[in-house]
């Protein structure tokens, strides 16, 4: 009997499409593109600062067009579920925490996270002026 | 008892015989109690006695029936028939060579698991004459690895194994995590310079998929965080001067 193993290749393309974990894993990874603009953005931002006033007022005025505000609160969107979700979903595994011989739960570690989360939030809406 | 009959489509593939696989039909009739298995098994006892597989203990202990279900790699004898629809694709695991039918090649993930040392290293001689004992709190923080029935399923559902069959894998990488945090093992460094490396725990990218369909909840996509954490201190003690932390 001679042996021919036969192998199915995995599409460098397409894999991500083959199931559902693979898709939201993908999406997850497509956040690294807002990341990038949002790099982007604020390298125009300072240089708007740097050059003066009224650059800086036209930099803020662009933020606040209409399809920008949509793309904004997109993105808010979009990196609370992918990132904020399926990381803080995440956390429990990269830092399992012991009581004595338990295992802490991991819906405990969670809701830690989002409970810091909130604390950061407050406090940057605080410092801005909001709150 | 109640019968349903099922629709089995089993891809095949003869290596001696065909070019490329292709699916096999049959209705078997199924007994609500039953898993997928013994739908397999009747299959070879009644319909088809060409057709190969693997299985032994039918009990979820010896890890030898993983395939694909309807896309998703499982253990066939913890996957029952009431819980699947009248139409069932049966598939050998994903990302490695079929050897025949639904036997897969698994050359590739044993030299791996040895290739990360999974024993007790020790550098100071392990205590003559008397147990080497350990706390149950030591014990607590490494017993799901020990849980591991080499199914292999977590392999055939890591992306980056499909893509990168150098990389070490789930299974492999949870088991030598099992031992670098085990109180009587001191081989983490020996360790490190195999799964730091670009084919170890960097090549995970934490889809967490491994974890998902592990049929012992070994989650094994911990283990492999914790090993990056792990790794990166180890780089720092190391460029720092520090002599590696073993225990
Ligand atoms: S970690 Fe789970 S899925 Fe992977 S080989 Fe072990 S038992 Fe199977
Ligand atoms: S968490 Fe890592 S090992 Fe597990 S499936 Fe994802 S990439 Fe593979
Ligand atoms: S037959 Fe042994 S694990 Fe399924």
């Amino acid at each position: 009997m001679s042996r021919n193993p036969y192998v199915r290749p995995m599409s460098k393309t397409t894999w991500y499409l083959r199931n559902g974990r693979f898709r939201i894993y993908a999406l997850r990874e497509v956040t690294c593109l807002l990341v990038g603009f949002y790099a982007f953005l604020s390298i125009f931002a300072l240089r708007a600062l740097w050059q003066g006033a009224d650059s800086w007022n036209a930099f803020l005025a662009s933020q606040q067009s209409t399809p920008m505000v949509v793309f904004h609160a997109f993105a808010l969107v979009y990196f609370f579920i992918y990132q904020t979700v399926g990381w803080f979903q995440l956390a429990p595994k990269a830092m399992p925490l012991m009581m004595g011989e338990k295992k802490v739960a991991a819906s405990t570690i969670v809701l830690g996270h989002y409970l810091v989360w909130a604390l950061v939030s407050l406090f940057l809406l605080w410092f801005v002026g909001v709150i | 008892m109640s019968t349903r009959q099922l629709e089995l489509e089993i891809l095949r593939y003869d290596p001696e015989k065909d070019e490329a696989p292709y699916f096999q039909n049959y209705s078997v009739p199924c007994q609500d109690d039953w898993a997928i298995l013994d739908a397999v098994n009747y299959v070879k006892e009644n319909l088809d006695t060409t057709l190969a597989y693997r299985w032994s203990c039918h009990m979820m202990v010896c890890g030898s029936c993983g395939m694909m279900i309807n896309g998703d790699p499982k253990l066939t004898c913890k996957t029952f028939v009431r819980d699947l629809p009248d139409k069932v694709r049966i598939e050998p695991l994903e990302n490695f060579p079929i050897e025949r039918d639904l036997v897969v090649v698994l050359d590739d993930v044993i030299e791996k698991l040895q290739r990360v040392k999974p024993y007790i290293i020790r550098k100071d001689p392990a205590p003559e004459n008397e147990e080497f004992n350990q706390p149950r709190s030591a014990l607590m923080k490494f017993k799901q690895y020990t849980m591991c029935i080499n199914c292999m399923c977590c392999y055939s559902a890591c992306p980056q194994y499909g893509l990168n069959p150098d990389f070490i894998g789930p299974a492999a990488l949870a088991l030598a995590h099992r031992y670098n945090i085990d109180s009587r093992d001191q081989g983490k460094s020996e360790r490190l310079d195999i799964l730091a490396d670009h084919d170890g725990v960097w090549d995970c990218s934490f889809v967490g998929a491994c974890s998902e369909v592990c049929p012992k909840s070994v989650d094994p996509a911990a283990a492999l965080q914790q090993m990056k954490v792990d790794g990166t201190m180890e780089w720092w003690k190391r460029k720092m001067g520090f002599p590696g932390g073993d225990s």
